[in-house]
């Protein structure tokens, strides 16, 4: 099952679950989106569980909060993560503080799904990662699921959760699985054991992280599309990494990153987000302070440059497995 | 007083707006009312908006089925025969540029590429209303802006193969063009955010005490974004010297424009609410679309404030490369649009002039074709997305800042450039 199947079928799951599950967004209803992870949907929920909103991200998350505080479940799409921005004002100050500031009286129950990352070709408007932007919200949850298996997992538990949280979905893994080499043949998820997915309902808790490659020399902390670059980059470097693939932004799973870190004494942190206050500062700080006497090297980070995102240039900008192994190699030789 | 008592009314229903048609069905556009070319009334630039409100909800129209330019909006045009061969050179250097650039998308020169297919007239002939260092803030469906402003065909190409040549140095997407000198701002991609720009750009001239007006642009389905309506709150209270150019090819995306509409009875109306002047104007009329922009521009430069203009044209081909319009909307409702082609309408008015052919039409297609692969030619031999000479990698770092903060060096360093 491809990614943006198993998106389909968590959303299929739910909406035949429970009727306050409601789908809506741009393109999202007779077309089934332009990635196609509604199609199909409208037809079988009809027009007013899976339907097509005007061109206002700023509508589809605010009348998403408003149908939440009135009982329903929304599943929200953006079209891609670079159009959240006119959504910003009711994801922060709203749908992030309104179980807070009616202390529990009114709550959003609410997933805003959208695509991002590069690897597309997509340029500054189709290619962002703002996990950041929503990790420094106190109140909502940030999702990033790395495989068919997870996406569907995740995104169930994502329904089912009664806060909001933002599921972003990588984009370059919707069709298979990107290790980072852009000029060797594309590999689908068919061919993948995390193209597995468990059939009917199925969910992975939020919050979880999971080791997606045992090791012992580094700790490398990575989620989405990351996860598969950097095993490329560890076996480009030909170092035994743990990586770790987050899963959940927040809450972090604390527990399994220090007990990793504390075993292998040395982190790399990853993102395809521009460098600066991107997450893996957060994850950086944490590390530091959760496994000082453990480390025996500072902790490293591989991101994005602190550039917009460039068409031509995507793979020297893309942090790829090249990069992620010399970064190891560093981390490896410091005493 | 009493309250209706809870819980005894009638299960509410929500209401989810469809096309008339679907894929499989015929296509329809009965519901789209045409008044006949020459009947609507164009009235003084200074008339005041609640005067003309009937604008807003008809489709003001020059060129008759015979090729005939009649009626008010017609008179007082004034165009020359050189005028109007350019109008349709214009018009027919776009067209095959779209099409040699969707063929070098296939053939993976470039990654995206969006085409204009029926709404030629409309960019093309609204640069013509404007005067040079007026500013446009196009949306990615006015190249015509720029062909009308005889910008170099082969710029414009290496901005689509993000070559060497490339005036953004391959940073941007396809079609993401930017020539302050031709009066066309930087397009961004995030939908509607250049159309409150605009109206800062026409409230700064008018701060200055300049004379230049602007041009915002937008698509139907983006009218729905709230930057639209802080436009045109904004260009009502202060008056802005802008021309507020709304696009409805009845498609965003697969999304018809019934669901940004919604029930206001056109795009146009939307104007009136905000007391600013509104027409609504054949976008496949290359005259029409013409006289309506001098009108608007008039205005502006009368310091008489904004003017919104509706163009209803058809958007023939997909939204971009990326899309397949026949999964939503069936494959002949292009051929069924009841405005035509608006080559083929100018080129008819041209013939009914007396100074273009058949003939010459045919004969000037092929040496338009020509020039437009002669040029594709010298811009391919510079470089295409993954071949020949490309931007350097080192120029990624410019630009963020006026002056590359240390970070950025270091990151470029480390780079390896």
């Amino acid at each position: 099952m491809t990614m943006i199947e198993a998106i389909r079928d968590a959303l299929d799951i739910a909406m035949g679950r429970d009727s306050r599950v409601i789908v809506f967004g741009e393109d999202v209803g007779y077309f089934g989106g332009v990635f196609r992870c509604t199609a199909g949907l409208q037809r079988k929920y009809g027009p007013t569980r899976c339907f097509d909103t005007p061109i206002s991200e700023l509508g589809i998350v605010g009348a998403g909060i408003g149908m939440a505080a009135y009982g329903l479940r929304p599943v929200v799409e953006i079209q891609f993560a670079d159009y959240m921005y006119p959504a910003y004002d009711q994801i922060v100050s709203e749908a992030a503080r309104l179980r807070y500031r009616s202390a529990g009286e009114f709550t959003c129950p609410m997933v805003v799904r959208m695509p991002s990352g590069g690897g597309i070709f997509g340029a500054q408007t189709h290619s962002q990662s703002p996990e950041a932007l929503f990790t420094h919200v106190t109140g909502l949850k940030t999702v990033v699921p790395s495989s068919p298996r997870a996406a569907k997992g995740l995104l169930m538990a994502a329904i089912e959760d009664p806060d909001p949280v933002i599921f972003l979905e990588p984009k370059r893994l919707y069709n298979g699985p990107f290790d980072g080499y852009h000029d060797r043949p594309v590999t689908a998820w068919k061919n993948h054991p995390l193209g597995e997915v468990p059939e009917g309902h199925f969910t992975l808790p939020l919050g979880r992280a999971e080791i997606a490659r045992p090791g012992r020399s580094v700790t490398v902390l990575a989620y989405g599309t990351m996860v598969h670059v950097a095993q490329s980059g560890a076996d480009a470097a030909g170092i035994d990494a743990e990586v770790i693939d987050l899963q959940t932004l927040l809450p972090l799973d604390l527990e399994t990153v220090t007990a990793s870190v504390r075993k292998t004494g040395r982190c790399l942190v990853l993102h395809e987000a521009t460098l600066t206050s991107g997450f893996g500062a957060e994850l950086a700080a944490l590390v530091q302070a959760e496994c000082f006497y453990h480390l025996e090297a500072p902790v490293a980070r591989v991101a994005g440059w602190d550039t917009p995102y460039p068409h031509v240039h995507e793979w020297q900008y893309f942090p790829g497995p090249a990069r992620v192994a010399e970064a190891l190699r560093a981390l490896l030789e410091e005493v | 007083m009493t309250r209706p008592q809870a819980g005894t009314g009638t299960p509410l229903s929500l209401t989810i707006p469809e096309p008339e048609v679907r894929p499989g069905e015929t296509p329809d556009f009965s519901h789209v009312s045409i008044p006949r070319a020459g009947t609507v009334r164009r009235p003084e630039t200074v008339a005041a908006p609640d005067e003309i409100r009937d604008l807003a909800f008809t489709i003001i129209r020059v060129l008759n089925r015979e090729g005939q330019a009649v009626g008010p909006w017609a008179e007082g045009l004034d165009l020359s025969d050189a005028d109007l061969l350019a109008g349709l050179r214009h018009m027919m250097g776009l067209r095959p540029f779209d099409a040699r650039m969707l063929i070098a998308q296939r053939q993976q020169k470039t990654s995206f590429y969006m085409q204009h297919l029926g709404e030629e007239a409309i960019s093309c002939a609204f640069q013509r209303a404007l005067a040079p260092g007026d500013m446009n803030f196009p949306t990615y469906r006015q190249a015509g802006l720029l062909i009308a402003a005889d910008y170099p065909l082969r710029k414009m190409m290496a901005q689509v193969y993000s070559n060497a040549e490339d005036p953004v140095r391959g940073r941007q997407l396809p079609v993401f063009y930017s020539s302050k000198e031709h009066g066309f701002f930087s397009i961004s991609g995030n939908l509607a955010t250049q159309y409150i720009q605009a109206v800062g750009w026409a409230m700064g001239s008018a701060i200055s005490g300049d004379d230049k007006i602007a041009a915002a642009w937008i698509g139907d389905g983006s009218t729905a974004e709230s930057d639209f309506h802080a436009a045109l709150v904004f260009a009502s209270t202060y008056k802005a010297p802008v021309i507020l150019n709304i696009v409805n090819n009845q498609w965003a995306i697969s999304t018809f424009q019934g669901i940004a509409r919604g029930g206001a009875g056109t795009f146009a109306a939307r104007g009136l609410g905000f007391g600013i002047p509104a027409l609504r104007v054949d976008g496949n009329d290359y005259l029409a679309v013409l006289a309506a922009g001098r009108w608007a521009a008039e205005r502006a430069r009368r310091n008489l404030g904004p003017t919104l203009i509706e163009y209803v044209t058809y958007r023939a081909g997909g939204h971009s490369t990326s899309d397949d319009p026949t999964a939503y909307r069936p494959a002949e409702e292009s051929k069924a649009w009841p405005l035509g082609d608006p080559v083929l309408r100018l080129r008819n008015h041209l013939i009914a002039r007396g100074i273009w052919s058949e003939e010459r039409h045919v004969q000037a297609e092929a040496e338009i074709l020509a020039e437009v692969s002669a040029e594709q030619k010298q811009a391919e031999a510079v470089g295409t997305l993954h071949h020949g000479q490309r931007p350097s990698p080192r120029d990624m770092f410019d630009d963020v800042y006026a002056e590359m903060p240390p970070h950025l060096l270091r990151q470029r360093h480390e780079a390896g450039f």
